[in-house]
């Protein structure tokens, strides 16, 4: 007869997707840059608005609370009802 | 005489009952066999526990999986039953001739025996019987998937091969161990408990029931365990932050009230360390829940740089017993006598030594030289600490008449530093606060920021101290919740 254990996990099942394809060019993409409110992290993204920009992107800036927290939802989705793309500065 | 089958599934459902009389008895206890000659005298049904044709003179049903004993609830026999449309209206246990005579309306039944016998534990509650016996019957309320192993496969390295430890061979969670672990509670294993980071998945009491078994728990724990994952949950703990740091911090369990006693929980020596199965498994159970239902697992969203020992359980009770303090508990406005846990983010635990110490302020300053140094000298108001004040150092203080107030009043006067001294690049180091508050006084913990507890063994002039991680709303707040049933 065999041994029964019970399932101490969450049973979940994790849903595999695939990345979306890159985009072939920054013409006409809105890039969203979340500064995840680490130090420093607002130096690093000005860099990186001014290189896009330059490039021809347009950028749109957003900041999370805490950086010990995840995003809040109606950050999340207004991120991903405003940008195509999101650049996200982790850490100091 | 006939006998009832062997059913070959459960009998999941109460069977109901015959109507008029029904007596349940066992032919090896005494006080069965000395009422068997009655059970001709009148209209019963008669169920019996081992011998199918005990009593002789009857003919009795044989209760062989005993379901009926379990479902009605038998915990002695003989027990006798009066029974109308199938519902019970009158029971008596054992023997008393004035309960069956009135019972079964015979006016003489059993004249000739003693006024009274008490009877026999009932098969259906045998030590030996009952965990099988409640996995038998009520096995099909637990919701887990079930995980089949063969034979020969081995429980711990099966536990292991799926990632369900943290690294410690864990109690292998079979239903017999889950049902009894649901005993400790009268909470309904299918309750949601939490929504549990970083996975954000709801906790049910059977999920936190099967990790608390793994974790090595007595059934009596499970509440304290219930409430610490409560509490570690909510916003204001922010689990999700503390897993996924790279400072080296997790939940310390700080428990207070009589229940800590009631269940065995170290409050004294060697409060911290090894050798008391409460403090150890309940802080275990805790993360086991964070790691197998969460999902929080180290090199995965756990981050840490370092991590501590404490990450695998940090749990322990507050010496309440001639505490010169108020308990932590109700600093934190919990009722007095409340059994309660508090949960704080933190690291390892650092002696703080001080054995010349006889007076209070000599003692407060080294109390507030230590506390200092907390993370870095130079960091101020950013993390909370834990100061767990050892016996000999609380007497210290209660000699003089300083009670928690007065203590804490203390620490934090003595700990306003100089902006000079903190600024970044002071004393030849970069870490610091901004110079432009150089000319600033600040505190290095916030109002409330220092969580005074009692604990310790009787001989060592020693305190310790616990860090804290971020505090505050960008972090983690202590978080006090109330123990239930």
């Amino acid at each position: 007869m065999s041994k029964q254990l019970l399932d101490p996990s969450s049973e979940r099942r994790v849903t595999e997707r695939t990345r979306l394809a890159r985009p072939t060019s920054l013409d006409g993409q809105v890039i969203g840059l979340l500064d995840i409110s680490k130090p420093r992290g607002d130096v690093f993204l000005d860099q990186l608005e001014q290189r896009l920009v330059g490039a021809g992107a347009a950028v749109k800036r957003y900041k999370k609370p805490t950086f010990t927290k995840p995003a809040p939802v109606d950050l999340r989705h207004e991120i991903a009802t405003n940008c195509t793309l999101v650049i996200e500065a982790l850490a100091d | 005489m006939s006998t009832s089958p062997q059913p070959t599934q459960p009998v999941t459902r109460r069977p109901t009952l015959p109507d008029g009389f029904v007596v349940i008895v066992k032919e090896e206890c005494e006080t069965c066999r000395m009422v068997a000659p009655l059970l001709a005298q009148f209209e019963c049904t008669v169920y019996t526990q081992d011998d199918p044709t005990f009593p002789h003179s009857v003919s009795p049903l044989h209760d062989a999986d005993l379901a009926v004993s379990w479902h009605h609830e038998i915990e002695t026999v003989p027990t006798l039953i009066e029974v109308v449309d199938g519902i019970e209206i009158d029971r008596t246990v054992g023997w008393s001739r004035a309960d069956w005579q009135r019972i079964t309306g015979i006016a003489h039944l059993g004249d000739d025996l003693p006024v009274m016998r008490p009877g026999c534990g009932s098969m259906s509650v045998d030590p030996d019987l009952v965990d099988s016996l409640r996995a038998r019957f009520g096995g099909h309320l637990l919701q887990a998937r079930r995980i089949e192993l063969a034979d020969l496969d081995d429980e711990m390295e099966a536990m292991f091969d799926r990632g369900f430890t943290d690294g410690l061979p864990v109690v292998p969670p079979t239903e017999e161990r889950v049902l009894r672990m649901l005993q400790g509670t009268t909470r309904a294993a299918d309750e949601v408990i939490a929504v549990v980071p970083p996975d954000l998945v709801e906790v049910t009491v059977e999920k936190i029931a099967i990790n608390a078994v793994m974790a090595g728990c007595k059934p009596e724990y499970l509440p304290w365990v219930i409430a610490a994952v409560e509490a570690i949950c909510t916003d204001e703990f922010n689990i999700h932050g503390v897993l996924a740091t790279t400072m080296p911090v997790g939940p310390v369990i700080v428990c207070n009230g009589p229940g800590t006693k009631a269940i065995g929980m170290n409050a004294a020596g060697n409060v911290l360390g090894q050798g008391n199965r409460a403090n150890l498994t309940i802080g275990r159970a805790v993360q086991l829940v964070v790691r197998n239902v969460g999902g929080g697992r180290p090199g995965e969203v756990d981050r840490a740089t370092h991590g501590n020992p404490g990450k695998i359980s940090f749990c322990f009770a507050e010496l309440e017993d001639g505490s010169p303090f108020s308990s932590l508990a109700t600093s934190l406005g919990t009722p007095d006598g409340a059994n309660a846990v508090t949960v704080f983010a933190g690291e390892g635990p650092r002696c703080i030594v001080d054995q010349l110490a006889r007076d209070p302020e000599s003692l407060a300053n080294t109390f507030a030289a230590c506390l200092r140094t907390l993370h870095n000298p130079k960091l101020v108001l950013a993390f909370d600490v834990i100061l767990v004040v050892g016996p000999e150092h609380a007497r210290v203080f209660a000699e003089a008449g300083w009670d928690r107030e007065r203590v804490l009043a203390e620490l934090h006067s003595r700990l306003q530093l100089s902006g000079e001294d903190l600024v970044r690049g002071a004393h030849g180091i970069a870490e610091g606060i901004p110079v432009h508050l150089r000319d600033a006084t600040l505190a290095k913990f916030r109002p409330g920021g220092i969580l005074l507890v009692h604990a310790g063994g009787g001989a060592g002039l020693f305190s310790t101290m616990i860090g804290g991680w971020a505090n505050g709303d960008v972090g983690s707040k202590p978080v006090t919740r109330l123990v239930g049933k």
